[in-house]
């Protein structure tokens, strides 16, 4: 049963290994997406490519459904899967701070990375920015420790949050993302291409 | 041969496609690691590393880095600096694969070069530092914090891409015109 590594199924040698590869999946799977190019990425924003948010919702829609229905076959522990913490506040600013630097930068760190693997320089720029950006919050992080810390929820999940149950959130989840996907499609038909 | 490679360049996955694979991926990563992927956390890691590095005294006693260093133990030795890796290689493999692997910088034809290296450098620092006070970028935070029902995932995620398209007006003559 999963997770392997959380029952002792894996060594910590062997977790490393498998890190790689999950690594060189995960990159693959982004640039041959088109995540490398900046201006694919942004056409977002500007109607003129929506593969980012086509990915980002399939990919979370297959996740949360063969996770749950891993979880109900008895394939995987759900209870034991690591939660993203919520604190209200800093995911909301620190989200905030992201989409400045998405819409000036063109990248998210992840495919800032698939960039700089095929010589892209302003992922490089961008990359290189990124070590200065952690190093600059670790300057000020006293500063901003409380605020860090505010509207501390825990390991909550947002069907505990809304009261529902987790089949009724995924199925509401497909059919808002059936209806973003349509919207989109209709979206791009009327904007005037970009070449890129 | 040249005509085929020329067309090549610019064929990418269908999205949908993509999107099933990733999705697929993040099944196998929680599978195995009980956890998500990430793509902030290696490079925090090197962060860390190279303060530990130049100064080990200052490394311990801050408030920051303090909470990941200590010099026993190697902070490149993490999950994540190995994953990190794995991604650069897999880009790269497939961006040679279509021959897309080249030095180059893009941008759009109607702003210089000079000026997409500097938004870009503006954009790296921004999303390196709020990464940082949203405990995860949209990898860690919001991707993966979503595919198990995190509510701060969803928030994450809709805050990112929110502002961007708030934004989006204000920035319209650095991408379209």
């Amino acid at each position: 049963m999963g997770p392997l590594t959380y029952f002792g199924e894996i060594s910590t040698e062997w977790n490393y290994v498998i890190a790689v590869f999950i690594g060189m999946a995960f990159g693959y799977i982004m640039e041959a997406s088109g995540f490398s190019s900046s201006r694919k990425l942004i056409g977002v924003f500007y109607g003129y490519d929506f593969a980012v948010i086509r990915v980002f919702i399939t990919a979370t829609l297959v996740a949360i459904i063969g996770l749950l229905y891993m979880g109900y076959f008895g394939l995987i522990d759900y209870s034991v899967l690591f939660v993203h913490p919520t604190f209200v506040y800093s995911a909301i600013i620190g989200g905030v701070i992201m989409g400045f630097g998405f819409i000036t930068g063109g990248f998210c760190p992840g495919t800032s990375l698939c960039a700089v693997a095929i010589g892209k320089l302003d992922g490089w720029v961008f990359t290189g920015a990124l070590f200065l950006g952690i190093m600059v919050y670790s300057w000020v992080f006293p500063l901003l420790e409380p605020w860090y810390n505010l509207g501390d929820m825990g390991h909550i999940k947002i069907t505990e949050w809304l009261g529902v149950s987790e089949g009724w959130f995924v199925f509401g989840f497909a059919v808002v993302s059936i209806a973003i996907f349509y919207i989109t499609a209709l979206i791009r038909r009327k904007i005037k291409h970009v070449r890129y | 041969m040249k005509f085929w490679e020329e067309n090549k360049r610019h064929v990418y996955w269908n999205p949908y496609f993509g999107g099933f694979m990733l999705g697929l991926l993040l099944i196998a990563t929680f599978y195995i690691t009980g956890r998500g992927v990430g793509a902030t956390g290696g490079t925090k890691s090197a962060v860390v590393a190279a303060v530990g590095k130049v100064a080990p005294k200052y490394a311990e006693r801050s408030e920051y880095y303090g909470k990941y260093y200590d010099e026993e133990s190697n902070p490149m030795k993490n999950w994540l600096v190995f994953e990190t890796i794995g991604i650069l290689a897999g880009a790269f493999l497939s961006g040679a694969l279509s021959g897309r692997a080249r030095f180059r910088v893009q941008h759009p034809t109607h702003i210089t070069s000079n000026k997409r290296l500097m938004w870009a450098g503006v954009g790296g620092l921004l999303f390196g530092f709020g990464s940082q006070f949203a405990r995860g970028c949209t990898s860690g935070a919001a991707l993966s914090g979503s595919a198990v029902l995190s509510l701060g995932g969803f928030i994450t995620m809709f805050a990112i891409f929110g502002t961007a398209y708030m934004l989006a007006y204000f920035f319209r003559k650095l991408w379209i015109h």
